[in-house]
């Protein structure tokens, strides 16, 4: 295993790590889609999340981590094992995976030796409970984006092919990433991430040559620069651990909750969809904060990340949707 | 004939230039490789030899086609293995197999998005393999991926380098050389050099941080191919020559480094003094840098920015400012952006996934879907030849045939319907045709064609049936007349017929309607507003049985409802465009077709 550039090294792009957090913190927020740049440490930030998330109870030997309490897949209580803790799994999706390795498929070892029909669990079983990342998702193939969305939506994975009849849990966040300028996004697959945050390279000089620097420390001794890390890390591990144990408790109050629905209508954003995701993540941001309920400030954090691709396409606004929503948000905070 | 020493002297620099990038790359294998352009030839040949001979002795080298499908790169099962032992045998990808070894990307100007994504992945991982990526690029506009471009260390273009200078380049670096850089390589100290090449890269308006980085790499394997502990002035600006002048998207102005450090940092890093003793190696090409610094750059921050921007100006590519003045822009978008629908059925392209079927008239039989669709019966059936003793371990019925899917990229063709009745005719149709002609300008590149059909009085007019050409269209769109009753239904048909046979030659279309949408004249060409309204949505709603992206540009100037009904009518996006504007509405034409 090699080790991942640390988490709080990331320097700047504080949006997207704003982002992560809270998804981090409550899964059901639904997913968070990074576009931006060449070079922005897009893949950089989500392969950090791995080392902030706490460990997950689970089976020995389950590959679809279950949890305790719920049923074994294939009845068979046994063979998953003693009930162990393992890391939350981050799983790569890679592009020009096949459907096969998505949702699973016949074993073809068994099928082969033993005339068996077995099924060989695939990805979005070992994404279970975890986070599923695609990179370059723009570019991911139709009929497994397709695919992908309908498991997300449910939460589960249906197997009907090869003979087999499998079902599962798949209840994981989607992180994707892309280049806009490789391709656009579907708009179906765009409005199912819950948040979507654009990143930039940085414009300041100074932040640029630390981020050189900082990277560079880190390709020459990988071991010494997480070592440096490892306390601001688990800084932030434990402030993710105590947001979570939280943030269920946190109440939206009245004003709270009539401030989103203006928001909402004010930017035209469509859909409930917008509004649910908006008060889920400022009460995550409220639980990172740990402050007692959740407070307009929250709102105002989350957003740009919640709203920014769920404004109605207008093709004559020269503004990128950054500026549209900054401009849209400066209004609705105004009054 | 001074002239002609010029140029030898100027290519054999290059071509040291080129050794010398090897060298580094053999030192520092992080560098990730290098994007190589040049035909095949003698000159490509001896750059591949020489950095073969510095670069280890049992590194994996493969050759990688520009079309290679995943199967090959990622891997799979291996069959034959498989079947023998009955075991599921995985067979390794060439990205495997190169992890720690050397990919020649062939052809690179060809590769795909995908192909690039799935190489950049590789490349991003540790330990990464090296990558040369042959770039034959003819046109200026094709290139290697920006993906691949923005990852390689090095930019080397080996075009302008003759027979002589490789007969007459001295010795270069042996491999014992490399080997003792490379020890001294992990103690090498960056002296200040990461902030002067951070602050040259965005002075030559490089965006990504990934070439700073990489410079730095390439400075530090110079000064340990020198032999030095520490990056000196010469080892910065080669690597600011090397890595970052090719990159440059626009030329440097001495200002902005200036403007921008005043923002002082929290922790000041302390730039060590350069050393003032510093000898000019006598390798590096940087005794040949004589271009006399700007003499108006009286008061810089950092000595040694000026000197790696200084490096680095001398590496832009010639035709940057050319292609800056044509508007152009430095940075190569790779065929960015813009996919034409996807073919399915096709029988090449890429993979995508198998479907059962016979194989025959082209089409290829995915072995393994095959086998997978026929494993789950293996008991079944063999209980029905059991008189067969040593019988198959498998048997294959026609019903598991499995044959491959590929998709491929279709050409588009994007047909403006446009209204050039009444007194809105001539600033639309100009619009229009700017439009078409903006399209055109760079439609050969992304496989366009563009069409325009006018409607007007009593019918309407392909002007310019599917076409790539820009003269052509150039042509038949002067002197088009305005004016008139406003025939839609018969545009819409008109439309109709046209995309129906570019439909039939494989081509995904869009069609783009400008209009306001008050048909008044009927398709026998005479006057009726009633007739012509309900005549135009009927022809709308057979256009939706088509199935073509379509778009209603409602041209009037306030919105209008019959637009609006016309493209509710076609399935089509409704989009308001009240003032002429051709930049605009190439954008709608774009997204309509991408």
């Amino acid at each position: 295993m090699t080790l991942a550039f640390p988490f709080p090294a990331i320097v700047g792009q504080e949006e997207m790590k704003q982002a992560l957090l809270i998804a981090c913190v409550e899964p059901r927020v639904g997913g968070v889609l990074i576009f931006g740049d060449r070079g922005t440490a897009k893949s950089t930030a989500v392969r950090a999340l791995a080392g902030l998330l706490p460990p997950i109870e689970t089976f020995e030997t389950c590959p679809y981590n279950t949890a305790p309490g719920e049923p074994a897949i294939n009845g068979d209580e046994k063979a998953r094992g003693a009930q162990v803790s393992k890391p939350t799994p981050v799983v790569d999706l890679p592009l020009g995976v096949t459907e096969d390795r998505v949702v699973g498929a016949l074993d073809i070892e068994k099928a082969l030796r033993r005339g068996e029909k077995a099924f060989e669990p695939g990805l979005l079983a070992r994404a279970n409970r975890g986070f599923l990342y695609i990179d370059e998702v723009n570019l991911l193939e139709d009929h497994i984006v397709d695919l992908l969305l309908d498991v997300a939506a449910t939460g589960e994975n249906v197997v009907e092919r090869d003979g087999l009849s499998v079902r599962h849990p798949a209840r994981f966040v989607l992180v994707g990433s892309g280049n806009p300028e490789e391709g656009e996004l579907r708009p179906q697959l765009l409005d199912r991430f819950g948040l979507s945050v654009e990143v930039t390279t940085p414009r300041d000089i100074e932040q640029r040559i630390e981020v050189v620097r900082r990277r560079d420390s880190f390709e020459r001794d990988p071991e010494a620069f997480c070592e440096k890390w490892a306390e601001a890390g688990a800084e932030v591990r434990s402030q993710i651990a105590a947001a979570k144990a939280r943030v269920a408790g946190l109440d939206a109050p009245e004003p709270v909750l009539r401030k989103a629905s203006e928001i909402c209508l004010a930017l035209g954003a469509d859909g409930l969809r917008g509004e649910l995701t908006l008060i889920r993540a400022a009460r995550a941001m409220a639980a990172l904060d740990t402050t007692d309920e959740i407070e307009i400030k929250h709102l105002r954090a989350v957003a740009p990340s919640v709203l920014r691709h769920r404004l109605r396409r207008d093709p004559l606004d020269e503004a990128g949707s950054t500026a549209r929503i900054e401009r849209g948000l400066e209004e609705a905070f105004a009054g | 004939m001074s002239a002609d020493t010029d140029t030898v002297a100027d290519s054999g620099e290059s071509w040291a230039q080129a050794r010398l990038a090897a060298a580094l790359l053999a030192v520092d294998p992080g560098l990730r490789g290098v994007v190589l352009t040049a035909r095949a030839g003698p000159a490509r040949d001896a750059w591949l030899e020489y950095y073969k001979s510095l670069s280890d002795e049992d590194a994996v080298w493969r050759r990688i086609p520009a079309a290679v499908n995943d199967e090959a790169l990622l891997g799979g099962i291996d069959l034959a293995a498989t079947l023998k032992t009955g075991r599921a045998v995985q067979r390794a990808g060439l990205l495997d197999e190169i992890k720690n070894g050397v990919g020649v990307l062939a052809m690179a100007e060809r590769a795909e998005t995908g192909l690039a994504a799935r190489l950049a992945a590789a490349l991003d991982a540790e330990p990464s393999p090296v990558l040369i990526a042959l770039d034959e690029a003819a046109e200026p506009d094709e290139g290697a991926p920006a993906a691949l471009r923005e990852r390689l260390a090095f930019h080397i273009d080996l075009s302008g380098v003759t027979l002589r200078d490789l007969e007459t380049a001295e010795e270069g670096v042996t491999r014992e050389d490399v080997a003792m850089a490379r020890v001294r390589l992990t103690h090498i100290l960056n002296n200040g050099a990461e902030r002067a090449l951070t602050q040259t890269a965005a002075v030559l308006g490089v965006d990504s941080l990934r070439p700073p980085l990489l410079a730095l790499r390439v400075a530090r394997a110079a000064a340990a191919l020198e032999g030095l502990d520490e990056v000196s002035d010469a080892e910065a600006a080669l690597a600011a020559r090397l890595v970052l002048g090719p990159r440059a998207t626009r030329m440097p102005t001495m200002e902005e480094p200036e403007d921008q450090s005043e923002a002082e940092p929290d922790t000041p890093p302390e730039p060590e003094e350069p050393d003032e003793a510093q000898d000019q190696a006598p390798e590096t090409p940087d005794a040949e840098d004589d271009t006399d610094p700007d003499a108006d750059d009286a008061e810089t921050p950092d000595e040694l920015t000026e000197i790696t921007t200084e490096a680095a100006r001398a590496a832009i590519p010639a035709g940057l400012l050319a292609r800056l003045e044509a508007g152009l822009g430095g940075s190569k978008s790779g065929g960015a952006g813009k996919a034409g629908a996807v073919r399915k059925d096709a029988l090449r392209g890429r993979p995508a996934g198998s479907r059962r079927g016979d194989p025959g008239g082209g089409k290829r039989l995915d072995v393994l879907a095959t086998l997978r669709a026929a494993a789950p019966w293996g008991k079944v059936r063999r209980r029905g030849m059991k008189r067969f003793t040593g019988g198959p371990a498998l048997e294959v019925r026609r019903e598991d045939f499995r044959v491959k899917r590929f998709k491929q990229k279709a050409e588009t063709v994007t047909i403006f319907v446009v209204d050039a009745s009444g007194s809105l005719a001539m600033s639309r149709l100009a619009e229009a045709k700017g439009a078409v002609e903006l399209m055109l300008a760079d439609s050969y590149v992304r496989r366009d064609q563009v069409a325009l059909i006018a409607f007007r009085g009593r019918g309407a007019e392909t002007l310019l049936p599917p076409t790539r050409s820009l003269t052509r269209a150039k042509r038949s769109l002067a002197g088009l007349p305005g004016g008139g009753g406003t025939p839609l239904a018969a545009a819409i048909a008109a439309a109709e017929v046209l995309a129906h046979s570019a439909g039939r030659q494989g081509r995904s279309v869009s069609l783009i309607f400008l209009t306001d949408g008050a048909a008044n004249v009927t398709l026998e060409g005479v006057g009726g507003r009633e007739v012509a309204m309900a005549e135009a949505r009927d022809a709308a709603r057979r256009l939706r049985g088509a199935g073509h992206a379509a778009i209603v540009v409602d041209v009037s100037k306030r919105g209008a409802e019959a637009a609006q009904g016309v493209a509710r009518d076609m399935a089509a996006r409704y989009v308001r465009l009240p003032a002429a504007n051709t930049g605009a509405l190439v954008d709608i034409a774009r997204k309509a077709a991408a």
